[in-house]
């Protein structure tokens, strides 16, 4: 979610497998690599942190429901909840710069291309909007279903909803935690109004992650019940060529595709990383869940 | 034995303390009806009435022996302004022997300063409680069963756990003969004569409240506007830094300011505050005062906007003059009061709703055809890998 792009050289690194062997290309299943071990941490981190911003958070947002008051009390009041909010939000902080750090590293100082335009960029272009319009009308049978490149349009919407979301809900949170310094540059009006900001913009992006990312990503046909990508890096030449075939396709007319082929991920990783995932899903749709009862409940 | 003998035979001479005992020392004595008529000989001498002769009060008493039935003691003929005062108040139909019920046993009874009077200060408190903690008393004559309430609260804390002689008991405000009810504008206990009561010890609290907007609407014949009792609760009442009364006075100021309520609780103040634990937040008197509370246009309010950087500043070290701009009743929603925050408001809304609504949309299709297409093609494709 948070890549902003990889493009074909980078993604060799990482590790564990070695990438380039003919033997297992033979009878099983070949595996591609997506995503480097750096990026699948930050999405840990990304996850874990924003479980934690969200389960602390809610609390804060609904205190006048039951279920908040009593987590709250059970994690020692308030003076708890907002010190794990801010730890959260810290930890959050750090993973956007060194995101930041690292589309500078890759796209200045390495002089990648593909980072901020072109069919492996994060950047929308002209093509999303088609197939924005060409999914949908697939959707209802009216035309056929669209390919797509390496990150498809829902893809770079979760991306930039996430980059957009993360600069609004932290700015207003450290414009709350650090309100007399900030109300130096700062109208008065907008010490009100960051709490406003800051909530509905939360809101929206725990409703936005724990249904749409959800379903979109992990729970649809297609992939349910969780698509392992993110936390392997690979996936089937089958997965590959069905839900990026125009970036298969691209590949192997350029010639780069055998660069991409990585190990069939470890046994024992999958499997720690389906507990993980299952774990921060079970976690993220009890609190879509609270959040629903929070909003519909006292509105 | 001597002595004994003297007296008997002399049946018409009024009788000392010494006569009645030598019979009625036995305490286990007890007359037709059963009740114990036996006198503790040591504990009369030292009470208050240990100097008299039992012939003051069992008047009926002229010779030995003596008839069976008595007339009752009438404690009036010497105490009769209490007597009065008992004759018009709550209590006064409520016993037969309704001094003793207090007092204690007649024979018994210590001045007020003696530990072992039963309306000695500390002792009060155990003393009404024997029928104001009864629940099915408290049902019958409609009153609220405020003896463990009290027994919780500072003031009781303070009389049973410290021993504070000067703390509030429950004749310290109700009084004591006389006592009246809350709605008879003559009792300690009626609503504007409740700071004047709480006043007799909070003596600096009362010119406090009296000169700010409460003190001053109830003078003026306000009775909406609250006294001591309706912040603080009459019995209950807690230590005012705790966080158990902090919780529970807000709601207590919104129960009449109700739209600066909603608007308070739409604060972080109020919604960190409501999750409990340490209750730093600021509540209403945090900021508006508590006992002298004055209108914003005042000078020396604490909200007047000359004072708030000193009064933010309590709380945030660094409060400044933009900071203070801050609006801790500001309600988004009202457009015309607060519009960068309704439009702020306005915006954020249409941005949640228009995402979520065009991708439930969007991927509520999606699922169904995705779902439809393995449906239909799923087996077929197996095929063809295979």
């Amino acid at each position: 979610m948070t890549d902003e792009t990889s493009n074909v050289p980078a993604e060799q690194p990482e590790g564990q497998p070695r990438a380039n062997d003919q033997p297992q290309a033979g009878g099983k299943e070949k595996y591609y690599v997506r995503f480097t071990l750096a990026q699948r941490y930050l999405h840990v981190v990304l996850f874990s942190s924003f479980l934690g911003l969200a389960a602390t958070g809610l609390p804060m947002r609904f205190s006048d429901n039951t279920t908040a008051r009593f987590f709250a009390r059970m994690v020692g009041g308030f003076g708890a909840i907002l010190f794990f909010h801010k730890f959260c939000a810290v930890v959050l902080t750090l993973a956007f710069l060194y995101h930041l750090k690292d589309i500078f590293t890759r796209s200045v100082v390495h002089r990648e291309k593909g980072i901020f335009w072109g069919p492996t960029s994060m950047v929308p272009n002209w093509k999303d909007v088609q197939d924005v319009i060409g999914h949908l009308r697939w959707f209802v049978g009216m035309g056929p279903k669209p390919q797509f490149e390496r990150y498809a349009y829902w893809e770079k919407f979760d991306y930039w909803a996430v980059f957009w979301g993360m600069i609004v809900i932290g700015f207003s949170g450290y414009a709350m935690w650090f309100a007399p310094f900030f109300a130096r540059f700062l109208p008065g009006w907008a010490l009100n109004a960051v709490l406003v900001i800051h909530g509905e913009e939360a809101l929206l992006a725990i409703l936005f992650i724990f249904s749409i990312h959800f379903v979109n990503t992990h729970l649809r046909p297609d992939s349910f019940p969780m698509d392992m990508v993110i936390f392997t890096g690979k996936e089937t030449d089958e997965e590959f060529r069905k839900k990026r075939t125009l970036e298969y396709e691209r590949l192997a007319a350029q010639g780069k595709l055998e660069a991409r082929i990585g190990d069939k991920p470890v046994y024992w990783w999958e499997n720690f990383a389906r507990v993980v995932g299952f774990t921060a899903i079970l976690i993220g749709l009890l609190l879509l869940v609270l959040t629903l009862i929070g909003y519909f409940g006292t509105a | 034995m001597l002595a004994a003998l003297l007296f008997l035979g002399l049946p018409s001479m009024l009788l000392a303390q010494t006569d009645c005992l030598s019979c009625h020392a036995d305490k286990t004595m007890q007359d037709a009806a059963g009740h114990s008529v036996g006198v503790d000989a040591d504990t009369f001498h030292a009470s208050i009435h240990g100097s008299l002769s039992c012939t003051d009060c069992h008047t009926s008493i002229k010779q030995y022996p003596h008839p069976d039935k008595l007339t009752p003691v009438k404690c009036a003929a010497c105490h009769a302004d209490q007597a009065t005062g008992l004759g018009g108040s709550v209590h006064a139909s409520v016993s037969a022997q309704p001094c003793t019920s207090c007092h204690g046993d007649a024979h018994s009874i210590f001045p007020k300063t003696d530990a072992r009077s039963a309306v000695y200060p500390l002792n009060i408190p155990r003393t009404c409680g024997t029928c104001h903690s009864d629940p099915a008393l408290a049902k019958k004559y409609g009153l609220q069963n405020v003896y463990s309430v009290y027994m919780d609260s500072i003031h009781g804390y303070a009389v049973s756990k410290e021993g504070l002689l000067v703390a509030a008991n429950c004749m310290s405000c109700h009084g004591s003969h006389h006592i009246l009810s809350h709605k008879d504008p003559q009792s300690p206990t009626f609503k504007t004569n409740i700071p004047n009561t709480c006043g007799t010890c909070h003596g600096g609290v009362m010119a406090e409240y009296a000169s700010g907007v409460h003190g001053k609407a109830v003078a003026g014949g306000n009775l909406a506007a609250p006294v001591c009792s309706d912040c603080h609760t009459a019995h209950a009442i807690l230590q005012p830094t705790l966080a158990d009364f902090r919780m529970q006075s807000t709601p207590i100021c919104g129960s009449c300011h109700k739209g600066r309520f909603a608007t308070y609780q739409d604060t972080f103040h109020s919604q960190l505050g409501l999750l409990g634990g340490y209750v730093e937040t600021a509540r209403c008197w945090d900021c508006h005062g508590a006992h002298n509370i004055l209108p914003e246009s005042d000078p020396n309010s604490p909200v007047n906007p000359a004072n708030l950087i000193k009064t933010c500043g309590r709380c945030h070290a660094d409060a400044n003059a933009s900071f203070v701009k801050y609006q801790p009743h500001a309600n988004p929603r009202n457009r015309k009061l607060n519009p960068p925050l309704f439009y702020t408001r306005f915006f954020m809304n249409l941005l949640l709703w228009s995402v979520l609504g065009f991708f439930s949309l969007h991927t509520l299709l999606w699922f169904i055809r995705a779902k439809r297409e393995q449906g239909k093609a799923g087996p077929a494709e197996e095929e063809k890998h295979d």
